[in-house]
């Protein structure tokens, strides 16, 4: 079976992006009822080449693959490393329960499904392609275009409920997008113009040239180029104070899409930032690192406070994104790795991890409570617990992973980032997390302890005749997610980590550390471990 | 895995899976859940029989699980933590059949024994935890459990006293994980160890290890309810009476007790926290708390509220004894965190029985229950009893061996405190005594529920649970030095700390 799955790894990374293609176009011809069939069906292929490719990556070290046979400089390069590899799997493994949930969702009482369900298909496909390619490509100008597709079928999806507020919200969110990438493409351009590539690879040690010889008229425009580039990025990652179009757009999509936009387009961009500040861009823009930290602080307090406040549920999620969010800019000056061995950018993979998996949880849950009630102020919430005993409890596990509780991956994300910016020293930084947790704290629990109210025998009653029905499958679906989001905590940590950083980093603490502690034990006795 | 591993783990999961089970269960299903419920109690208790038949045979058991590089949870059954794992055990049971009896026809009950049963999976992770991450998970875990348990009539009140419980024990939880992963930074290392671990860090971290000996306990301390950090007991008695129970005695306060034992002697070690100056602080905050518990307890009329105030003050009994340099006051401590339990316990269900019974919630209710309810009265009166200290009592063994270990530690001064508060034990329990059994009975008791049927004054499974615990309560005074007593136990676990040679 491994051996299997070997064999695939290598076709994976053409795959990863043709089949969503295929499949979209398909449920386009097909209509809503076989399209999100052949959606599903097809996201599990996806999910399984992605760990297929992911284990590969693990075994080896990253993949390529030229497409169409013609490679860089004059072809595409497709590249998978581990924390491609990562968040390639992070996209299908949200994408497949998302995509029985959405079926169950906008297929209700065997009704046919509204505008919103129509465009669904078609429209998520494209998303996933886009995301898919952004992930494996390895030139800046084709991480230009996936951007691209990605924000233009992510407005797409925000507009096809229909809604005048739905609309405006699409038509801000789709200005910003574009705002964005227009500026990416500038810096794309400027650095094409000062050093003929657009390759990773080959700008990585041509920028570093540059920035070492000072007062080259190169290095001043390779720096404008990285500020663009990254002012672009940060637009479309909706990083405080550029979150203004978040909440708006993703709290008044139809569930399913918002859990799709919140828990893995966001992440698209904010991996480009990850990827280009820690790569090529490193010597140009580390000086400038305390400044996405800042930024993350003020996220996470302003997202927090707002979502404190919020009057309407999924608005409410919302600013808990804006929040989260923040903590994915928090590490970006701790490079190095802290006394687990484990470096910034595999926490920050697994922070994303969690978050996603959290997030498309709660906004599925928060959608079928809306649903359910009908309405969708969170004091609406009031006696929930009764009603959608399941979806609540999905809402509180997935709540649990977003304060970082244990024994949720976002807990396990939370620890080692501490324990990071402890062994760097940075102080402020331990105080912001921490801070953080107990703001989420302080909004989640705030629906969850109304959830529990008693409410008169008439209410009830009253309620249960305007009460709709939600699909089974939809509910156990987002039960699946928050389940996924906090046994990521307890097992898939140690895999991740080390897709991430490569096997191996970080053993020589482990060994050194933990034996002895509980004597007679043999090594057999890790459990869980791969 | 072998036996020895697979021993600890069946005993988690003896109330996880049946947990979990009950969740799923629809309302109705009463028979399957109460199966269930006391499966999982009964088996838990043969499989703790057997870690501490293993345990006393010099077994070792214990699995761990690496949930990131550097990053285990490690589970392990000593000592220690059987004392504790055999105290919830054995609780647990007779809990879970007050609750059945005490929710009988109640709504939502599937949702309190899920909950119900998470909660003592969290308690038995605390007392096998291992490590600091290990402890930090499960205590985490319980604040969770507990959440729902607390809120769970539902009531405006239980969401305010709900709140208020998350609002303390969340902040603590903040605490406690800066001092822990501030020590693991230090040391690279959490793991539990007799003698401590931290003395290796010494000298040139005595300030950092100040400041984390503080985080530390402010964490566990939230639930321990040290003052001032005591706020969220008297709010959270807006439980059912069980759940008051199960914060009580066996989960809560006790996981924050036994936290400050582990993070007392093996983490830091008795001799290095003295010799960091740490220990004399900390008797102090205990003695400040045991007096200003006692204190406050006077000024309830609500018997709940004079019970959790009295629990404020019993806990850092435990504290006192941590705090106190020298094994006689280990022993002393340690055993009370198993005899407040027992007595406690007992103190809550019969109040819970009053309450079910006949409406009972305030002191001034209570004239003359003594010859409406007389079981129930004399387990009462025998808590309160040991509460005071009076002799054969289990309470009396706790006092002599903190006194003696107070004067062994050349602290004379908390021989004072203990003396003070036993004397308002007194002042608080003995009115009610007085109330209950030598006053006249009124007309009506405010809400009858239960009618009296010949010798039987309530519903048997509100009863029994309470005799028994009253019961052992005695017979942990009468025969203190028996070997199955938790005082010999107490006992072998202070001769590890002090005497063994450090690994």
């Amino acid at each position: 079976m491994t051996e299997r799955l070997a064999m695939l790894a290598p076709l994976a990374l053409p795959l990863l992006i043709l089949l969503p293609l295929a499949w979209a176009a398909l449920a386009f011809v097909l209509g809503t009822g076989r399209g999100s069939r052949l959606a599903i069906a097809a996201a599990a292929v996806q999910l399984m080449l992605a760990f297929a490719l992911a284990s590969a990556v693990m075994d080896g070290g990253p993949l390529h693959h030229a497409a169409g046979g013609w490679g860089a400089p004059l072809g595409i390069d497709l590249v998978a490393d581990g924390l491609a590899a990562a968040m390639l799997l992070l996209t299908q493994a949200v994408a497949l329960p998302l995509f029985i949930f959405a079926r169950g969702y906008f297929h209700q009482d065997g009704a046919r499904p509204d505008a919103a369900g129509h465009h669904f298909w078609p429209l998520a496909g494209f998303l996933v392609a886009g995301m898919n390619a952004l992930y494996l490509s390895e030139d800046i100008f084709n991480l230009y275009v996936t951007l691209e597709l990605v924000g233009l079928a992510a407005v797409g999806l925000v507009a096809s409920g229909g809604g005048a507020a739905q609309t405006a919200a699409a038509l801000r969110y789709l200005f910003a997008a574009l705002l964005g990438s227009g500026a990416y493409l500038l810096g794309v351009a400027l650095l094409y113009g000062a050093f003929g590539s657009v390759s990773m690879a080959t700008l990585t040690p041509l920028i570093a040239g540059a920035s070492a010889s000072a007062g080259a008229g190169a290095s001043e425009v390779a720096l404008i180029a990285a500020l663009l580039m990254m002012a672009g990025l940060l637009m479309k990652s909706a990083l405080f104070p550029f979150h203004f179009w978040l909440p708006p757009a993703h709290g008044g999509a139809p569930a399913p899409v918002s859990a799709l936009l919140s828990a893995l387009v966001v992440k698209a961009s904010i991996y480009l930032v990850l990827r280009l500040w820690l790569g090529p861009l490193a010597p140009l823009l580390t000086p400038l690192a305390w400044l996405p930290t800042l930024l993350g602080t003020a996220a996470i307090l302003w997202g927090s406070w707002r979502a404190i406040h919020a009057e309407r549920l999924k608005l409410l999620v919302a600013y808990s994104t804006v929040a989260q969010l923040g903590y994915l800019f928090l590490a970006l000056p701790l490079v190095g790795v802290g006394s687990t061995g484990a470096s910034a950018s595999a926490i920050l993979t697994l922070q994303a991890l969690a978050h996603g998996l959290g997030k498309a949880a709660m906004f599925a849950a928060a959608g079928i409570i809306i649903h359910a009630t009908g309405r969708d102020r969170v004091d609406d919430v009031a006696g929930i617990a009764e009603r959608l005993p399941l979806t609540l409890f999905t809402f509180a596990l997935a709540g649990v992973s977003l304060m970082g509780l244990p024994p949720s991956g976002g807990f396990l994300a939370k620890w080692l980032l501490i324990d990071l910016a402890m062994a760097r020293g940075h102080w402020p930084l331990v105080a912001v997390i921490l801070a953080g947790g107990l703001l989420a704290a302080i909004y989640i629990f705030r629906v969850l302890r109304l959830a529990f109210l008693n409410l008169p025998e008439a209410v009830i009653e009253a309620e249960h005749h305007k009460a709709r029905v939600v699909p089974r499958s939809a509910e156990w679906m987002a039960f699946t997610l928050a389940a996924a989001s906090v046994l990521l905590g307890l097992f898939g940590g140690l895999p991740l980590l080390q897709l991430v950083d490569g096997v191996g980093a970080g053993e020589g603490v482990t060994s050194g550390v933990t034996s002895g502690l509980v004597p007679g034990l043999t090594s057999g006795a890790v459990v869980g471990a791969p | 895995m072998t036996t020895n591993e697979l021993l600890p783990l069946l005993v988690l999961l003896s109330s996880l899976l049946p947990g979990l089970v009950i969740f799923a269960l629809p309302e109705a299903w009463h028979g399957l859940r109460t199966t269930l419920n006391l499966f999982g109690a009964l088996a838990k208790i043969v499989l703790v029989g057997l870690l501490l038949a293993g345990v006393q045979a010099g077994e070792v058991y214990g699995f761990r699980h690496v949930v990131a590089p550097g990053l285990e949870l490690v589970f392990k059954a000593d000592a220690l933590g059987l004392l504790f794992i055999t105290l919830s055990t054995v609780l647990w049971l007779f809990t879970t059949l007050y609750a059945i009896g005490y929710l009988e026809g109640a709504p939502h009950r599937s949702r309190f024994f899920g909950f119900f049963s998470l909660c003592v999976t969290a308690t038995i992770g605390i007392a096998m935890a291992g490590n600091l991450f290990t402890f930090f998970v499960f205590y985490e875990l319980l604040t969770l459990a507990t959440f729902p348990l607390v809120a769970h009539r539902g009531t405006p009140d239980a969401k305010r006293g709900a709140t208020v419980y998350l609002g303390y024990t969340l902040v603590g939880g903040a605490a406690l994980l800066a001092g822990i992963v501030w020590l693991e930074s230090l040391s690279h290392h959490t793991g539990f160890t007799h003698g401590g671990f931290v003395a290796t860090l010494l000298p040139g971290n005595e300030g950092a290890l100040k400041a984390i000996f503080v985080l530390l306990i402010a964490g566990v301390g939230v639930k321990a309810a040290i003052v001032p950090l005591h706020g969220w007991l008297p709010k959270a008695m807006v439980a059912p009476a069980p759940v008051s129970a199960l914060l009580h005695a066996v989960a809560v306060v006790k996981a924050g007790a036994f936290g400050i034992v582990r993070i007392v002697y093996e983490v830091y070690g008795a001799e290095t926290a003295h010799a960091l100056g740490l220990m004399t602080p900390l008797a102090v905050l205990a003695a400040i708390t045991i007096l200003w518990g006692s204190l406050r307890a006077l000024f309830q009329n609500e018997l709940k509220k004079r019970l959790a105030y009295s629990t404020v003050s019993q806990v850092s009994y435990i504290v006192l004894g941590t705090a106190l340099f020298g094994p006689i006051g280990t022993i002393g401590g340690l055993v009370h965190l198993v005899h407040q339990g027992v007595m406690k316990i007992t103190l809550f269900f019969a109040a819970g029985t009053y309450a079910e019974t006949l409406g009972i919630h305030k002191i001034s209710e209570m004239d003359g229950v003594g010859r409406r309810m007389p079981l129930t009265t004399m387990a009462f009166s025998l808590g309160a009893l040991g509460m005071m200290g009076a002799p054969l009592t289990a309470g009396a063994v706790s006092k002599a061996w903190l006194g003696d270990g107070a004067v062994a530690a050349s602290m004379d001064w908390a021989v004072w405190v203990l003396t003070v508060s036993s004397l308002l034990n007194a002042a608080y329990f003995l009115p009610i005594l007085w109330r209950a059994w030598v006053r006249k009975s009124p007309e009506h008791w405010p809400d009858e529920h239960i009618v009296r049927r010949g010798y039987v004054e309530t519903h048997w499974l509100l009863l029994i649970p309470l005799l028994v615990t009253a019961a052992l309560s005695v017979l942990f005074g009468v025969l203190p030095a028996d070997m199955a007593s938790p005082l010999s136990w107490a006992q072998m676990i202070a001769e590890r700390e002090y005497f063994l040679p450090q690994r």
